[in-house]
């Protein structure tokens, strides 16, 4: 059955089945509520495949994720709010919490992100930019193993206690109130939809394009640096430069989920990039399993789905349910559900004398 | 005389005080499996350490009239210089294939590996024949017998191009059989090229030696052919010991 699912026809029919799911399933059955949820959700998909990558296969425990989501949900945000403020006030026009804050001059900074096309190279560029530079900076010393995963947490904290301190970015309270996305108004249900539809490709796009890495001669390197580095030193090839690649697109990956975030769910401040936050999508990933390529993404959605679902019940029990999940799938099920098969496989072996019988 | 291959010269190694490798000179010829003993802590993987760049050093290693030292690991790999673990460093979770394809493409373009392996380059097909692995090019290393992995580790260097290899005790840990095989292959891959090997089975080096450089606390106590360095009083004394003393002088008249 995994034969299957390797083979070119079995690619095919899983992504055919996947974008029956989301583009036919899911908007008949969800209310707009509940469709807006499950966008949002697949906000922290994207992140996970990205993670997927870097740890999955790159073997680089990247606990800090919120730093590069953040960044694409406030350049995003940031453009949001200046298309809001020119539409009230045109050109030049301060954004309305900075005036309510009594702010009459537009922080320097700001001023580009007017610009669509800028803020969409923003969103692209920067993160994935830092991410290469924060690699070559980090890969080089051959920091790994749980000193860059400290690093990395330590990155993300950084990042929201300096974003609460930004007055000319919300501050503790964030960036929220986005009347447009682009021109077009967002609190229409069928822009809602639109923008559901959006997410729902990303994460198509972003699958594919992990696929094709995991599956390219790229994708075996990060393997075989994963499991021996130094051997692949040894061989001729600079290892820090092939984490580098995989950690950047992680970031990007991480960028664009944080850009559709923001108008999907109306409102970013520091509270969803910090620590905590950036826990969370490595939970999902750990949850729904890091070796493979879609584990990730069910893990991610069903992690929300039940933050959501437990929240909504019991408010303060969801913290003691994510602890308990992780511990389970440590002790239990180090590979995560995608594995389920093949743990069922061998334990079906296990009981079955003449299987026994057969191996010796 | 075979052409010269690599040559170090007054090679120091220091950690912290502590010489590992005081002076040695070390000439390695294409065409000669040369053979590095010596007692444990004598400096010989510290050498290689050395010449491979994992370690630093003063002196000088060069190949082919450029100069090694300060280079970046994976450099001096691409240099040329080739070289294993006391442990078979192999990647477990690929297949023998792919562990000898990412060996083979050091120098890929970025576009090359963004793409798939559609089909297995003549050298990787030409390499499993030739260290006996063609039948399990689809199984993953991690499932090789033990001696299969130091193979598979040779063949890597081999289909990277390196024309100097440095095998850091290829047969630790092998029965009677596969050191016989790991001999051969050992000459075969000389052929071209110039093979280090660091070992401490006697009768493994007698075998197979072409050259022989005893190492003693970091400093080079003989060289030569086996004969001469079994002779060598000095050796006998410090390194073999007066149990193998008569057995030296054996294999020195035979």
């Amino acid at each position: 059955m995994s034969k299957f699912w390797e083979s070119r026809l079995g690619v095919w029919s899983g992504f055919a089945a996947a974008a029956a799911v989301l583009f036919g399933l899911a908007p008949l059955l969800l209310s707009g509520f509940r469709l807006g949820l499950f966008a949002q959700f697949i906000c922290y998909a994207i992140v996970a495949v990205g993670i997927g990558l870097a740890w999955g296969r790159g073997g680089m425990l990247t606990l800090g994720q919120g730093v590069f989501f953040g960044m694409g949900a406030y350049l995003m945000a940031m453009h949001l709010k200046m298309a809001d403020a020119e539409f009230r006030g045109g050109p030049g026009a301060v954004p309305d919490f900075m005036e309510l804050a009594g702010v009459r001059e537009l922080p320097a900074y700001w001023v580009p992100f007017a610009s669509p096309v800028f803020t969409i190279a923003a969103i692209v560029l920067l993160p994935t930019g830092l991410a290469v530079l924060l690699g070559l900076a980090v890969f080089k010393r051959r920091v790994k193993g749980a000193y860059f995963a400290i690093l990395s947490q330590a990155l993300a904290g950084a990042f929201a206690i300096f974003l609460i301190g930004q007055q000319s970015l919300g501050g503790f309270n964030g960036l929220s109130y986005f009347r447009y996305f682009f021109g077009f108004t967002l609190n229409d249900p069928v822009n809602q939809r639109m923008l559901y539809f959006i997410t729902a490709a990303a994460l198509l796009v972003v699958v594919a394009a992990s696929l094709q890495l995991r599956r390219s001669r790229y994708g075996e390197l990060l393997v075989a640096v994963r499991d021996a580095e130094e051997r692949v030193r040894f061989l001729g090839y600079d290892a820090a430069g092939v984490k580098v690649v995989a950690y950047a697109v992680a970031a990007l990956f991480a960028s664009i989920a944080g850009a559709l975030f923001v108008p999907v769910v109306g409102i970013i401040s520091p509270a969803s990039i910090g620590i905590v936050p950036s826990i969370m999508f490595l939970l999902g990933v750990a949850i729904g399993g890091r070796g493979t390529l879609i584990g990730p993404v069910v893990g991610a959605l069903a992690v929300a789905f039940a933050q959501t679902a437990l929240s909504e019940q019991f408010p303060s029990a969801w913290t003691y349910a994510q602890g308990l999940l992780f511990v389970c799938v440590i002790a239990l099920l180090p590979g995560g559900i995608a594995s389920i098969p093949a743990v069922a496989g061998r334990i079906r072996v296990k009981h079955r004398p003449e299987a026994v019988e057969a191996t010796t | 005389m075979n052409a010269i291959a690599l040559s170090c010269t007054d090679i120091r190694v220091d950690f912290d005080g502590f010489t590992a490798v005081d002076g040695v000179d070390l000439t390695l010829r294409r065409g000669e499996v040369h053979f590095l003993i010596g007692p444990n802590g004598a400096g010989k993987t510290t050498l290689v350490d050395a010449v491979t760049g994992l370690v630093k050093y003063t002196g000088s290693v060069v190949k082919d009239g450029r100069e090694l030292r300060g280079k970046k690991v994976h450099h001096i790999a691409r240099a040329g210089v080739g070289r294993t673990f006391q442990t078979a460093a192999v990647f477990e979770n690929l297949t023998v294939a792919q562990n000898l394809d990412i060996a083979a493409g050091a120098a890929r373009s970025p576009w090359t590996l963004l793409r798939r392996r559609t089909s297995l380059p003549a050298a990787v097909a030409d390499t499993m024949e030739r260290i006996g692995l063609a039948e399990r090019a689809g199984a993953a290393a991690g499932t090789l017998a033990h001696g299969q992995k130091q193979w598979l580790e040779i063949g890597m260097l081999l289909v990277g191009d390196a024309d100097v290899l440095l095998l850091d005790e290829p047969i630790a840990g092998m029965g009677q059989a596969e050191r016989e095989t790991t001999g051969r292959l050992l000459h075969d891959i000389a052929a071209e090229r110039a093979v280090a090997v660091v070992e401490h089975d006697m009768d493994f080096m007698r075998a197979n030696a072409s050259r022989v450089t005893v190492l003693h606390g970091g400093a080079v106590l003989a060289a030569g052919s086996v004969d001469e360095v079994s002779a060598d009083p000095k050796v006998q004394e410090v390194y073999l010991g007066a149990a193998e003393r008569e057995e030296a002088v054996d294999a020195a008249a035979a």
